[in-house]
């Protein structure tokens, strides 16, 4: 294995509220290669988002410590794009400036601004709605143009914490396709948090199943289909055998956590 | 009829209209088919014509722009000095925490019960209508601006972050305009309330102004020209009223969706 461009090393989150301490992820060790496509299952509330934000640098970590290219993340930063589950474009501009966003806080002339967020507006199929406000865009179309404004910014690495999560099931699948072919194309590395099953095989080379909270990472399994994936794999007997042995898996963390 | 179920625009104008034709109405039955006597209340009429007269011979219309002056002067002064104060207060939590007890507290203050003491401040002139309609309308827009700042998306900011925003430039590019339609709104609303404090501060030593024609005019029982000056009041905030809703759906299409 190449060095890692991500490391987790034993990353663990306790929240404090009044009813005491809450321990919502256990101490975590991770490394992602270069041009990997890690997904992360698991049940909700196991903390696999609390672990991509910690990676973010949106939350800190109670113990351990996340390495980006071996220096320590100690917050947010344009290295790390990031597409969240909600909706969030800034409302007051359009699709373009948008996309533009990070590249006019790193003072890029205007002129480029616009070329570069243009040509991913192309790659995300929205180059007719550059002048459009987000709330004149359907859902997929706004996490469309979330991708693109993560990409344009050209980060070392993209955190996708359920990107889909709020579509519809057909969309869902579109937008799979959409990220898996851009990735096959540019080799971006991503980290990619799903409660989703298929999703996980299907856009993963490596699937990491955490547990019921407090989460922990129970199994990494390869998922070794060639690229470029076509959806059509979806029904072929070796995806059907990861998806049960995942679902197994699953099963019982989901049970243990309903206690 | 249905809860919430929207109305024609048409249907909606017509209805705003025939309510102020039927308030009329009432107003001039009951004048003048001699229910109220003349002395507590002028019929719409005469009403109008001594408008025309305080307009015409008496320079109601110096009066009128003597009073838009002094609210727009003094809500103007209060915006200017507000805004950043608010901003910084929604902005930052230490600013907020050393400002806001104390912003709250002001603001129950009432500010015409300060009248006096600016009289004996600052005198009986411009100055005192001017302090008089700061104190009405600043620590109410310091206080509603740091709210609606403080409640920026948090999504919307950390999607910043991650895009490499600064701290400066989250201020300026995300908080700002995201809160910017919101201040918007505020001011429109406080600047009605302005116009309460400015014919308050006029009601009393004053030589000019409609507040201090509302006050002569008490002196010989003129009902109908204090009645025409009330109605000026509620025309002039209206048009202000129109005037904003109109800018800011200029300045703020995408608020609109």
């Amino acid at each position: 294995m190449t060095t890692p461009i991500l490391s987790i090393r034993g990353v663990s989150r306790t929240f404090t509220s009044s009813h005491g301490q809450t321990l919502a992820l256990q101490a975590t060790d991770l490394e992602v290669a270069e041009n990997d496509f890690v997904t992360i299952l698991g049940p909700s509330g196991c903390g696999k988002s609390t672990l991509l934000r910690i990676v973010a640098g949106l939350d800190q970590p109670s113990q351990g410590q996340v390495l980006l290219d071996g220096q320590t993340v100690k917050g947010p930063g344009a290295d790390r794009g990031m597409v969240f589950q909600s909706y969030t474009l800034f409302p007051w501009l359009n699709v373009l400036d948008n996309v533009a966003f990070g590249l006019r806080e790193r003072g890029i002339p205007r002129r480029a601004q616009i070329e570069v967020a243009e040509e991913f507006l192309e790659k995300v199929g929205l180059q007719n709605f550059a002048r459009h406000y987000p709330k004149q865009l359907s859902g997929g179309m706004q996490q469309r143009t979330a991708l693109a404004r993560a990409l344009a910014n050209q980060p070392r690495m993209l955190l996708m914490d359920e990107p889909f999560g709020a579509l519809d099931h057909q969309t869902r699948e579109l937008m799979q396709e959409l990220l898996l072919g851009i990735w096959e194309r540019e080799r971006k590395t991503v980290l990619f948090v799903t409660h989703d099953i298929d999703e996980a095989i299907f856009m993963g080379s490596r699937v990491v199943v955490m547990s019921a909270r407090p989460g922990r990472i129970k199994s990494d399994l390869a998922a070794p289909f060639p690229h470029p994936r076509h959806y059509s794999i979806k029904t072929t007997p070796e995806f059907a055998a990861l998806k049960r042995e995942l679902t197994e898996q699953l099963r019982v963390e989901v049970l243990s956590a309903q206690g | 009829m249905r809860p919430l179920t929207p109305v024609a625009p048409r249907t909606r104008v017509v209805l705003g209209i025939s309510f102020f034709i039927l308030f009329t109405a009432v107003w001039a039955i009951a004048t003048l088919g001699g229910f109220v006597s003349k002395t507590f209340l002028a019929d719409p009429i005469s009403m109008l014509r001594s408008g025309y007269v305080l307009l015409t011979q008496m320079g109601f219309a110096t009066d009128i722009g003597m009073t838009v002056w002094r609210v727009l002067g003094g809500f103007i002064i209060a915006a200017l000095l507000a805004l950043p104060l608010g901003v910084l207060m929604g902005a930052y939590k230490p600013i907020e925490a050393f400002f806001e007890p104390f912003v709250s507290f002001a603001r129950y203050l009432p500010a015409s019960a300060f009248i006096p003491l600016l009289m004996l401040w600052v005198g009986i002139g411009e100055a005192q209508k001017l302090a008089v309609i700061f104190i009405g309308s600043f620590f109410q827009l310091v206080l509603m601006i740091a709210v609606a700042v403080g409640n920026t998306r948090r999504d919307l900011v950390e999607a910043a972050y991650t895009l490499g925003v600064s701290d400066a430039g989250l201020l300026k590019r995300v908080l700002l305009p995201g809160a910017a339609p919101g201040i918007a709104e505020i001011l429109r609303m406080v600047l009605g309330w302005a116009w309460t404090y400015v014919i308050v501060a006029e009601l009393i030593g004053a030589s000019s102004g409609i507040g201090h024609m509302i006050t002569d005019s008490q002196a010989l029982l003129a009902t109908d020209q204090i009645i025409f000056g009330i109605i000026v009041i509620g025309l002039i905030g209206l048009c202000s009223d129109f005037a904003f809703k109109a800018a800011n759906r200029r300045l703020f299409p995408w608020a609109q969706l």
